[in-house]
């Protein structure tokens, strides 16, 4: 009778144990394994049916060059949640500001199809460099309007005010350029095969994407870490009340924070121009809740994990484009956004924000 | 009543009073309206979809204004509330018994009809029970989010369920498909309510009254859930979740509660859009639709329920009067060329901003909010980034 009972409890108790180890298991390498099933199941697929991996190397090639764009988007969320704990629902739509900045720059700076290489890198620098401070300049005058006004005000103000904003600028996209898909001049020759590694072809538009990419994020990570401003930012995002005893220019930090994410937003604006070699006014809203997905995927107020979650997403999407029609795309990131909210909603570096210590 | 209290509340009923005495007059001369405008006229028409917005800005008041959970997915409860529609009252499922059809409840020449054709009455019982689902269903995910996820969780269901409706015409069941896609289910069988006669596109007199009388008990519905324990239960969590919780609010139950009831409205009004606007098209289900509903509730004043009628209304017809027939000629008059209409979302855009940077309660405020907006929590300069939960 008693030994029986010992046996049930230690059963009860092995039972609970695995219990437990599962729901550790599952929450610390839920979200991976989530992720890995696209890439296994069309990996096992493709070897099956090709004998090779090559198809799903393309598309992961495709996903790094489309999800280096995502990310330098989903660090203007990133940085902007860091610093006020607001979604700059309007930085879509400056991303699109920023590809229609480009496409207009072009033709002032002269680059047209036949011009040179040098000519070409100059010239797209220069584009770079204006379509960054104009996008910057752009976001730092929403944040003074329509966000530092309801800092006071509940947390959901800023938001609807930010939806706000990001319907003002679609509009302003559509009287720009219309409501059609505008074709970019395909100044880099985007689809020219630069070199193929084991099957697999890296075109002119996966190098512009890298090859921009990242320098600017090494540029952004030493300006943060060292820079005395990216100290203050640092500073603002763990305590802003603590900061401001230290001296720090609170408002300032935050424009300026809005300032750098509006620029990076206006790089991935021009660098998607000449990726897609469309641009169209709707494309900032979708390019948002990708990259919105991006930054919480990584975990939101983290650099590195912004960086991280865009790669996941860009392969993500482009393995759904590539193999579940196009159509779908926008419903499986939207359905990884809600699995990641409802199952790590801390991302997977981890978040760093104020409530999240 | 000569004691102060009982004066106070001899007051305080006469107010009561006074509020119910003006509400029954503007719902009366709500109903009277029609009789001098034209039936078929442009006026009714808008009038019609002004107030079926009506009862689905009101549906979504109780999930933002009451309970504070934003929702930017509400389109989607519109779409399910039109898809029961289309459904289970259209030739879409021409197929449905054989070819012969499915006929509850209808007369006429519908009952002839292949295809699934249930009375309007039922399918609005469908239609609130399916949105209800779906409304706790989407709400389930959100329960433990924090308020700006709570935002983005319920953009992207809105947005899942519109992808669903646009590809809905690859998704087959046996014969059938889900949806009509952007074609749209067309067209949908025109209401029948018992003892009168089937609606017409021409008569739209009729239409008017049925959603005056949505409008009516939508209202009363929300008046006494406000005043009920279920409603202080949501301005509760509203104004603080932990103290809610720690006073015995059971959360996850309230919170469902307040997305099944929001759901439910705007399933009613989807459902009879669908019958009136005489489609069901894919289209008509974009993230616009539900910036358009916050817009209205905004404007009027988060969580006022008549503050919501009016915004409602007000939103609807600058939507289908103010814009295109008065404003549309003024970027040409000053030398423009554009056509305003395709503006309109930039419009209530600036109409957001505007609102929540200038008059955040609305153009007529509940009282309890424009307290904590002006004098309540978060005044100082001390607290800058404190008072934002």
């Amino acid at each position: 009778m008693e030994a029986a009972a010992v046996r049930a409890k230690a059963d009860l108790s092995l039972r609970e144990r695995a219990y437990g180890l599962t729901r550790t298991f599952l929450s610390r390498y839920g979200l991976i394994l989530v992720l890995l099933i696209l890439p296994v199941v069309y990996g096992i697929q493709d070897l099956n049916h090709d004998g090779n991996l090559t198809r799903l190397a393309t598309n992961l090639k495709d996903g790094i060059s489309n999800g280096a764009i995502w990310a330098l988007v989903a660090l203007g969320y990133t940085l902007v949640y860091g610093i006020i704990e607001l979604i700059n629902f309007a930085h879509g739509d400056v991303f699109m500001i920023g590809s229609f900045v480009s496409l207009g720059f072009f033709g002032t700076v002269g680059l047209t199809l036949t011009t040179g290489t040098f000519g070409l890198i100059g010239g797209l620098a220069i584009t770079l460099i204006v379509a960054g401070i104009a996008c910057g300049a752009l976001n730092a005058m929403i944040e003074r309007v329509a966000y530092r006004p309801l800092r006071n005000a509940p947390k959901l103000a800023p938001l609807i005010t930010a939806v706000g904003f990001s319907f003002i600028l679609q509009n302003i996209g559509l009287l720009w350029l219309g409501g059609q898909f505008q074709p970019v001049p395909d100044l880099i020759n985007s689809q020219h095969d630069l070199v193929k590694v084991g099957g697999v072809a890296i075109q002119n538009d996966d190098v512009l994407a890298v090859a921009t990419t990242i320098p600017l994020l090494l540029l952004l990570g030493a300006f943060v870490s060292r820079s005395r401003i990216g100290k203050a930012m640092r500073a603002t995002a763990q305590d802003p009340e603590a900061a401001r005893l230290m001296g720090i220019n609170v408002d300032t930090t935050v424009s300026l924070t809005f300032l750098i994410g509006g620029f990076l937003a206006g790089a991935a604006g021009l660098i998607y121009a000449l990726y897609q070699t469309n641009v169209w006014f709707f494309q900032g809203f979708r390019a948002g809740l990708i990259a919105f997905t991006a930054a919480v995927m990584g975990g939101i107020g983290n650099l590195r994990g912004a960086v991280l979650g865009g790669l996941i997403i860009g392969c993500v999407q482009q393995i759904s484009d590539n193999r579940i029609g196009s159509k779908w795309t926008e419903a499986i990131v939207f359905a990884y956004l809600i699995l990641i909210m409802v199952f790590r909603p801390r991302g997977l570096i981890g978040e760093e924000t104020r409530e999240a210590g | 009543m000569s004691t102060p209290a009982a004066k106070r509340l001899s007051e305080l009923l006469e107010h009561d009073q006074r509020d119910r005495v003006l509400a029954a007059a503007l719902i009366l001369s709500a109903a009277i309206l029609p009789f001098f405008f034209e039936t078929g006229s442009g006026f009714i028409d808008d009038a019609v979809t002004a107030l079926a917005y009506v009862v689905m800005a009101l549906g979504l008041n109780i999930v933002v204004g009451f309970a504070g959970l934003l929702d930017l997915g509400y389109v989607a409860f519109f779409a399910i509330g039109a898809y029961t529609m289309g459904w289970l009252g259209s030739g879409f499922a021409y197929s449905a018994n054989g070819g012969k059809g499915i006929h509850v409840g209808v007369t006429g020449p519908i009952s002839q009809l292949p295809g699934i054709h249930l009375n309007f009455l039922l399918i609005v019982v469908g239609a609130v029970i399916t949105t209800a689902i779906a409304g706790a269903v989407i709400g389930l995910p959100t329960l433990r989010l924090r308020g700006d996820y709570i935002a983005i969780v319920t953009l992207a269901f809105g947005e899942i369920i519109g992808r669903v409706a646009t590809n809905g015409d690859d998704i087959h069941f046996g014969s059938y498909t889900l949806t009509a896609g952007s074609q749209g289910i067309t067209p949908v069988d025109k209401i029948q309510l018992p003892g009168l006669s089937e609606f017409t596109s021409l008569d739209l007199r009729p239409w008017y009254w049925t959603a005056l009388g949505m409008v009516v008990v939508v209202l009363f519905v929300n008046f006494r859930l406000r005043d009920s324990r279920l409603g202080r239960a949501w301005i509760a969590i509203r104004e603080d979740e932990v103290a809610a919780a720690s006073m015995g609010v059971p959360l996850v139950r309230t919170k469902l509660l307040a997305y099944a009831t929001g759901a439910a409205f705007g399933g009613i009004s989807g459902a009879f859009l669908g019958s009136y606007l005489n489609t069901v098209n894919a289209d008509q289900f974009q993230f616009g639709f539900s910036i358009f509903v916050l817009g209205m509730i905004i404007l009027g004043g988060l969580g006022s329920i008549w503050g919501v009628v009016l915004g409602a209304i007000a939103l609807s017809f600058i939507n289908t009067r103010l814009i295109p027939d008065v404003l549309n000629s003024v970027p040409s008059k000053i030398g423009l060329n554009f056509d305003l209409t395709q503006l309109s979302f930039g419009i209530f855009g600036f109409l957001l901003v505007i609102m929540m940077v200038l008059r955040p309660q609305g153009l007529l405020p509940e009282r309890r909010r424009r307290i904590e907006l002006t004098e309540g929590v978060g005044t100082g300069e001390e607290q800058l980034f404190e008072a934002r939960v």
